[in-house]
């Protein structure tokens, strides 16, 4: 009888501790919403994939790869030859300037240039690259002389690049360990050598991930392109100046809104095989960086 | 002293080709204010305040207004894509600051290990998209959705009571399509800030909530995530600078208005950085090149206010002790 009550009694200290209804209900609601939002935005990105998928995998053929296109017809050749060597002649650009900066950002980032170069940095980022693109129209182009080209497009490409590079860089160079500067330094090294034998090979993984990162977010560009490398149908021929080339993201943007079936299914290739390029290069630098931490 | 010397000369060679880098951000701002500098004389204020962009007569001889040479009845008032580019990027703001939000808590808290890797990576991927593959899917996916489906229902259940929900819906394309798109383009930025952010919460904060008897979620709505403001609004102002830019996603579903200002959310929009795309084939055709330099002054403008809200965010985030 003395043991129920007790019993009793701890049960009623219980209901006053206990959460109320309401309590329960906000809490549930959250949850809710933080499932339902976190569900919209994978289904969001998962249904472009498929889509992306499923309407350019039937439109890949041999042909696509084989041929230039012929107006609104024909292979994509050109146009895939074409993103791969605008993006690599930018990265032939943006890669030793972005990395000196993250270099200089890193050992010397200290003062007050380093600050502000650090802030107009990020505002680099932040300009649209659209901008860019025009900025490269009336100075690269036609300041220039050089017509829609190559070195054009990929300069516009490099200065949308620089930023991201010099960012990550210089993060990478930071979490090198402060010892490995003084070892070297103690072992009587000048600083090119610190740098070019110790300080990069050590933070080489970080710094190619986000070269990797930047490459991608170049090959999927389209707006700084669009006045700057024009387009062609015919496969690049070395030249640099005053001569358009074409690129995958044109074909996406230009031949979805023909009224033909054949552009339909080369936008849809484009789209497929850009894609494809920006996904995987995304997953291998993220693989990159894990297997580098472990 | 030789040694010293070539210290001195790498240590200025590595800072010259640094300097690179904000040198360009300069260079930009030069060169377009050069280029746009006619335009700016011709359209004054009236730039800013009308909706007239106006060639002119392309077949008429040129004639000299102000010492300027322009085509008769050239005219050049972007009110209209102000107000576009505006509203988009606000309503995409939004639309993706709860999600964003309510996003990255359920990753912080509601996963963990690998299913929080895996489940980030998804929606960190949504910005690796390309603009364009955006605008491939807004224009095949959701505008015959959201023209045929969403938008009437819309229409139906709000229109009575709230004037910007009324009709016409018109076919898919517009304001409200736009800032979807966008939307989910900018959203990535808000939940990877605010999930590393949470997770980071130190432990102490966490347990002397659930002392006091806060369930696991209060402890997120009342203690971690008020010390997360300041971290909120500069992302969310820089997800704003990124939604203000964006050009081929909105060019292929905004609907791309000339010279008119929305009526309803329903309605065809253009932006900034959407028209200087569409525009820039037509305006090399004017022979004076007038053209060629209002859209200048239109990219300098767009530029101005990327700088300006771009700087505000860094400010911002800063602040906090956030440097993303």
């Amino acid at each position: 009888m003395k043991e129920m009550t007790a019993r009793q009694h701890t049960q009623t200290k219980i209901k006053l501790f206990a959460i109320s209804p309401l309590r329960r209900m906000v809490d549930a609601l959250t949850w809710g919403l933080a499932a339902v939002s976190f569900a919209i935005l994978a289904f969001v990105l998962l249904h472009i994939l498929v889509y992306v998928f499923i309407k350019g995998l039937p439109a890949l053929n041999l042909k696509i790869f084989t041929e230039d296109t012929q107006g609104i017809a024909g292979g994509l050749r050109n146009a895939l030859l074409g993103s791969l060597v605008l993006s690599g002649f930018a990265l032939a650009i943006a890669v030793p300037i972005g990395v000196s900066a993250g270099v200089y950002l890193s050992e010397h980032g200290e003062g007050w240039i380093g600050k502000i170069s650090r802030f107009l940095s990020d505002v680099l980022v932040g300009v649209p690259s659209v901008v860019l693109g025009y900025f490269g129209y009336i100075t690269l182009v036609i300041g220039f002389g050089w017509k829609f080209s190559l070195l054009a497009g990929s300069i516009t490409l490099a200065i949308l690049m620089l930023p991201y590079i010099a960012r990550t860089s210089e993060m990478a160079l930071r979490a090198v360990p402060q010892s490995f500067r003084e070892a070297a330094y103690g072992l009587g090294c000048s600083e090119w050598r610190l740098i070019w034998q110790v300080l990069l090979p050590a933070a080489r993984i970080p710094i190619l991930t986000g070269v990797l990162m930047a490459l991608a977010i170049a090959l999927g560009e389209t707006a700084p392109l669009l006045y700057t490398a024009g387009w062609s149908n015919y496969l690049w021929t070395g030249h640099f100046t005053h001569e358009g080339v074409g690129y995958l993201t044109y074909v996406i943007w230009s031949f979805i809104g023909e009224p033909y079936e054949s552009a339909h299914q080369l936008a849809y290739a484009a789209a497929f095989l850009i894609t494809g390029m920006v996904l995987m290069i995304n997953i291998s630098a993220r693989l990159l960086l894990l297997t580098w931490r472990r | 002293m030789q040694n010293l010397m070539d210290r001195l000369r790498f240590h200025w060679g590595l800072g010259a080709v640094a300097a690179l880098l904000p040198l360009s951000l300069i260079v930009i701002v030069v060169f377009l204010f050069i280029s746009a500098w006619p335009a700016i004389k011709f359209n004054g204020l009236g730039f800013l305040i009308h909706n007239s962009w106006n060639l002119g007569n392309m077949y008429a001889d040129p004639i000299t207004v102000h010492g300027t040479e322009v085509l008769p009845r050239a005219n050049y008032g972007v009110l209209f894509l102000i107000v576009g580019t505006l509203l988009t990027a606000l309503i995409a703001l939004v639309l993706a600051v709860p999600m964003g939000v309510y996003a990255a808590i359920f990753l912080a808290e509601g996963l963990g290990g690998w299913t929080r890797a895996v489940g980030s990576f998804l929606v960190e991927l949504l910005a690796a998209v390309p603009s364009v593959v955006y605008g491939l899917w807004g224009y095949l996916v959701l505008i015959p959705f959201l023209g045929k489906e969403v938008f009437p229902w819309l229409e139906h259940t709000f229109g009575s009571f709230i004037p910007v929900f009324r009709g016409p819906v018109g076919s898919g394309y517009g304001l409200l399509t736009a800032s979807i798109v966008l939307g989910f383009m900018v959203v990535p930025l808000i939940t990877a800030s605010l999930r590393d952010a949470i997770v980071a919460t130190p432990a102490a904060l966490r347990e002397a909530g659930a002392s006091l008897g806060a369930s696991r979620m209060e402890v997120v709505r009342r203690i971690i995530m008020p010390g997360q403001k300041q971290l909120l609004i500069g992302v969310s102002i820089l997800a704003l600078g990124r939604a203000l830019g964006e050009t081929m996603a909105v060019l292929m579903v905004s609907g791309n208005a000339l010279n008119s200002l929305p009526g309803n959310i329903y309605d065809p929009v253009s932006t900034m950085a959407s028209f200087i795309a569409s525009q820039l084939d037509s305006a090399m055709q004017d022979p004076t090149g007038m053209a060629v330099n209002a859209l200048a002054e239109i990219a300098l403008l767009l530029m101005v206010i990327s700088i300006l809200v771009n700087a505000a965010a860094r400010g911002l985030l800063w602040l906090s002790g956030n440097r993303t």
